[in-house]
């Protein structure tokens, strides 16, 4: 009787190890999958999308933003009457994004940015932020969407050249706002000007309208993420000649450390001492 | 017709639940609209998966109220109508699955004892358990981004894409690999399903009187040990892991087998 609760045990506690084991083993391999079939950072979102990391959580891929976009009577090709494809797709196995989550892509079909932003207010889980696009008065507002940002190929784009050329800027829906275009003598010639197209960060939509309306063969101007597209300065500049930007050091507090050589003294006096001869 | 009746509605169902779905993204339809993982019923009833919304929970995003109310109505639904109801007269997985359990039939792979069964039927709470941690650990809902369910229901809305790989996997899994190896061992959301089931309202009932012991029920059901009554007494099937897929009561030609309202006054 003992013998046989012994085996018993042992088959107990060797199929225990077995399951725990094994179910690590799934865990890692299923984590691994997860984490890599995420990272994909140049994927552009729908309106109001929060920050990419947050918005591959929330995302429930219930695709009710794409079928929203899809959907508009407005959407349809003016010469032929037939329902045009929309902006959003929703990711599928080979279109190497977190499968089920919305994007679109510029050059095939960009946000033309309807006023009432039909795919934002569907959303149930709170991945695309109605509040993000919404004004003061609680107003939608596509405007004030942030999808991406445009960036210039000074290289490629035929305006950098001397040619004369602003589709992009006729192209913006945000016109003279999100393009401006900049002129500058071109001295080569010595007779003509450059009109250089410059995108500004605080009006730019990333609709894409820009990169689909660029007429070189791979479009000069297009559109990044935001967390790709941007650099950022870091806290310790401030425009000094910026009254709001001087506020952040209203309230600042110098940190003050010291070493052996400021014990002697201010760096000042070390410096007017003389003793550098 | 007698012995396909319930087949017959299950597919009829099944078809006309992914055509209005696919008919909401296609012509702009109202009555059905999304996905499982959140869809939105005549315009206004939000509805939501279990399973889906524990997952983006256990990563810590605090969901929109639409989705929390969605998985309440789901899963006070599918507690009256059986848990794995949805598993057989919702989920398009099944069609497959079921194709694939039937060719394993016709092609004797059952018989000639080619049937790998590695993996215990409890895998799957144990893969549920897991997808919830691992959910949690990476960040994101980690069965979704492997759910063959979403995956087939997506692509029958907005375009397989190479996903198709996937429904080819399951089907050839279930056919050749393990018997019921998707839907009745690995499948966590058929696992939360179960457990959803586990008191509902409508079962399968067993009459002992009528049973004349044929077994056809035991070799057509997906998750035969439920069926452990069979020809030994008049109970009702109240395994939360039976799919109220109604085969067993299709192939019984001595009517032994119905669907019944479970009775909880009375001790089955």
């Amino acid at each position: 009787m003992a013998n046989s609760n012994n085996n018993d045990r042992r088959k107990f506690f060797a199929t225990t190890l077995q399951s725990v084991g094994l179910t690590a083993l799934g865990g890692l391999l299923w984590s691994g999958y997860a984490d890599e079939v995420k990272a994909s950072p140049l994927v552009l979102r729908p309106p109001g999308a929060i920050k990419e990391s947050d918005f591959l959580t929330a995302c429930i891929k219930c695709g009710l933003c794409a079928e929203a976009c899809q959907n508009r009577d407005t959407n349809i090709d003016k010469i032929t009457g037939e329902a045009k494809a929309g902006t959003l797709k929703m990711a599928k196995g080979g279109d190497h994004k977190l499968i089920g989550t919305p994007f679109f892509i510029p050059t095939e079909v960009p946000c033309y940015m309807c006023e009432d932003i039909p795919c934002v207010p569907v959303c149930p889980s709170g991945a695309l932020d109605q509040a993000s696009v919404s004004n003061e008065a609680g107003e939608l507002d596509i405007n004030l969407s942030r999808m991406g940002l445009a960036v210039v190929h000074k290289e490629s784009c035929i305006a950098f050249w001397g040619i004369q050329c602003d589709a992009c800027y006729r192209a913006c829906p945000l016109l003279g706002e999100a393009i401006t275009i900049e002129m500058s003598r071109n001295e080569r010639t010595g007779k003509h000007t450059f009109m250089l197209p410059i995108v500004h960060d605080n009006a730019c939509t990333g609709c894409g309208l820009c990169e689909i309306a660029c007429v070189t063969e791979k479009p000069a101007i297009f559109i990044l993420p935001n967390e790709v597209s941007k650099g950022k300065a870091g806290d310790h500049y401030v425009k000094g000649w910026d009254k709001e930007d001087e506020k952040r050091i209203e309230n600042a507090v110098a940190e003050e450390t010291i070493t052996e050589l400021s014990k002697k003294g201010s760096a000042e006096g070390y410096l007017n001492s003389g003793d550098l001869y | 017709m007698k012995n396909i009746k319930y087949l017959f509605l299950r597919r009829v169902t099944q078809v006309i639940i992914l055509f209005l779905y696919f008919g909401a993204n296609a012509y702009g339809w109202k009555m059905l609209a999304g996905t499982f993982g959140s869809s939105v019923l005549m315009g206004a009833i939000p509805l939501a998966d279990p399973y889906t919304t524990l997952q983006v929970l256990a990563t810590g995003f605090v969901l929109g109220a639409d989705v929390l109310l969605g998985a309440a109505i789901i899963i006070l639904f599918y507690m009256v109508v059986g848990g794995r109801a949805f598993c057989s007269w919702v989920c398009p997985i099944n069609m497959v699955t079921d194709l694939a359990n039937w060719l394993r039939r016709k092609l004797n792979l059952d018989k000639e004892e080619v049937n790998y069964r590695f993996i215990k039927r409890n895998a799957r709470y144990w893969i549920m358990i897991l997808g919830l941690i691992v959910s949690a650990v990476v960040g994101i809902a980690a069965f979704e981004v492997l759910s063959p369910i979403t995956i087939m229901q997506r692509g029958i809305i907005f375009g397989f894409g190479a996903g198709i790989s996937v429904i080819l996997a399951i089907f050839l899994f279930d056919l050749f690999g393990v018997k019921n190896g998707w839907c009745g061992h690995l499948c966590p959301l058929g696992a939360s399903y179960s457990l959803i089931g586990k008191t509902s309202l409508i079962r399968v009932e067993h009459d002992h009187e009528a049973c004349t012991a044929c077994m056809k029920c035991k070799v057509v059901c997906p998750e035969n040990h439920v069926l452990h009554m069979i020809n030994k007494e008049s109970i009702m099937v109240t395994d939360g892991e039976c799919t109220n897929c109604g085969r067993c009561i299709d192939v019984c030609d001595d009517d032994a087998l119905n669907f019944s309202i479970r009775n909880f006054a009375k001790k089955s």
